[in-house]
């Protein structure tokens, strides 16, 4: 699914964001990125969204060499993803339905199966009853639901995920990452960024650990302690 | 057969979805203008103030058309005589000149009858009481030849005047020309000041569009995000200035209507003492339509340079 090889960044400033990455993730799968502040886990997953571009290297997702993909088709294969973020990022003048909406009508769907499909989507992450409501007058873990319902609702074969739980005390970052867990189980792969290091252990998973721009565990290892 | 149907099948669903699209942009615009309604009357009022002030002008110089062009076919030369003179002189010169080259006719107003019309019209009939004899000359209004060219009837201007009973020879078209001159550059004028205002009016769209872009920021950054094309972020802020440019051209077409309106009733007794039914103009269907399109176009022109500098700087974070 997704494919780094010799992968070099460095932002403008010269800084050295991430060194020879080599990383292989399969269809799927549910991986975590794991390292502290600055170690470059963000900017893998603005590597992978396009927002940024790789010094050297190559960047395979989807069977699409990242290279390749400029213009107007950088916003159809970003509508093959879907994110959620630490800081949730909803837009506070519109209502959840419209917020979760968003990428179908982005997209271009007609409304009765925008309606549908955000019905569906906030229905999975138990928010339905407040689709009126304005963000605001939501919970942080509510709100990083409705962050999820849509990142999920235009039906992703990627779901990128940037310290999903960064906010949210221990009982709500455990339910969202079962959330997680939920969708990649009907196939979606999902690549979660966090320093949540003691959380991410219990859940099981593959861990790419990153230090400073390096990968640190190797592909596919599970870090043992 | 097949493929067709199904590439036309395609092209329908494209077309409904970029309709559809459109239909959101626009009402979205609508929406973001009623959620701003002082910032909206403040922006679109500059707007009709600079598409009023033109278009204004525009009006002015329609009017003072109008009113020349009663002016302009008349080539008479007026033939002011001496003051000595009797009217029985007056008559047989009349005579005289009617024989001339290139004289179609000639009228003769008198003294008493020039007296009697200006007591008539011009109101100092009390005034006019206290003169002791009549201050007015004779004239012979001559009709030139209607083919006379321009070097041919100043000719006859110049022979006109060497009549030893002519005291003074005005050819009256040369006061159409001059006003014509005149008109010639009020027009230009009018034309420099559409462009500079014209001008302001896309700046103030494109500075209004800067700012409606600079405070949804994240939200545009979000919709690149998830996948919206550059076409479909521009299109709600080109609506907006599309409905900025319109609604600022309506304020401009109801400020002229009621400059008019204010106008009308002193413009009629004043033409009325002139003994002439000029009216006032509004702007009329066409000159609505047509200062509606400006706005329009303005307001769209505007909003597309803005965009097209601003929406690139803005790449999801």
């Amino acid at each position: 699914m997704i494919r780094f090889a010799d992968v070099n960044m460095s932002y403008n400033n010269g800084q050295e964001a991430l060194h020879k990455i080599n990383l292989y993730i399969e269809r799927g799968a549910m991986v975590y990125v794991t390292g502290r502040s600055g170690a470059g886990k963000t900017t893998l997953l603005r590597l992978i969204a396009l927002v940024e571009r790789q010094a050297h290297g190559q960047i395979i997702v989807n069977g699409q060499n990242l290279s390749r993909i400029t213009g107007n088709r950088i916003s159809l294969y970003r509508r093959s993803i879907g994110f959620t973020f630490q800081d949730h990022r909803l837009l506070n003048d519109r209502t959840i339905f419209d917020n979760v909406a968003l990428p179908l009508i982005v997209a271009g769907y007609s409304y009765q199966e925008t309606r549908k499909r955000t019905h569906a989507a906030l229905d999975k992450v138990g928010l339905l009853a407040r689709k009126n409501a304005m963000p605001l007058a939501l919970s942080g873990g509510e709100q990083q639901r409705v962050g999820i319902a849509r990142a999920v609702v235009h039906q992703p074969v990627l779901l990128l995920a940037d310290e999903p739980t960064g906010n949210l005390d221990p009982a709500l970052s455990w339910d969202t990452m079962k959330l997680f867990e939920q969708f990649n189980q009907v196939g979606v792969t999902v690549l979660i960024a966090s320093h949540d290091l003691d959380m991410i252990k219990k859940l099981k998973k593959k861990i790419i650990t990153l230090r400073q721009g390096r990968l640190l565990t190797h592909i596919g290892e599970t870090v043992k302690r | 057969m097949n493929k067709g149907k199904r590439l036309k099948a395609s092209i329908n669903k494209a077309l409904k979805i970029w309709l559809m699209q459109h239909a959101q942009a626009f009402v979205f615009s609508l929406g973001q203008l009623y959620k701003n309604p002082l910032g909206t009357a403040l922006t679109t009022a500059v707007i009709g103030i600079s598409l009023a002030l033109p278009a204004g002008f525009y009006l002015l110089l329609e009017n003072a058309q109008k009113l020349a062009d009663n002016w302009e076919d008349s080539a008479d030369i007026s033939l002011f005589l001496q003051h000595s003179y009797t009217e029985e002189q007056a008559a047989s010169l009349a005579k005289h000149v009617r024989n001339m080259d290139g004289v179609l006719g000639v009228a003769m107003i008198s003294r008493a009858d020039a007296l009697a019309e200006y007591r008539l019209l011009s109101g100092f009939d009390e005034a006019l009481d206290l003169l002791t004899e009549n201050p007015l000359p004779n004239v012979l209004m001559v009709k030139p030849e209607t083919d006379l060219s321009a070097a041919d009837s100043q000719a006859l201007l110049v022979r006109l005047r060497q009549l030893p009973q002519v005291n003074t020879a005005q050819l009256d078209q040369q006061w159409a020309q001059r006003l014509f001159l005149i008109m010639e550059v009020a027009q230009r004028t009018v034309l420099l000041l559409s462009v500079i205002l014209g001008f302001a009016v896309l700046l103030i769209v494109g500075n209004t569009i800067r700012l409606a872009i600079y405070h949804r920021r994240q939200e545009i950054e979000i919709h690149k995000l998830f996948g919206a094309t550059n076409a479909f972020i521009q299109r709600p802020f080109l609506y907006y200035g599309l409905l900025h440019g319109i609604i600022g051209s309506l304020i401009a077409c109801l400020l002229l209507q009621s400059a008019v309106m204010v106008l009308h009733a002193p413009v009629s007794r004043l033409s009325a003492l002139y003994s002439s039914d000029f009216e006032l103009a509004a702007l009329g269907l066409s000159g609505v339509l047509g200062l509606m399109l400006a706005g329009a176009l303005l307001g769209v022109s505007g909003a597309f340079f803005s965009v097209q500098r601003h929406i690139k700087t803005i790449d999801p974070v």
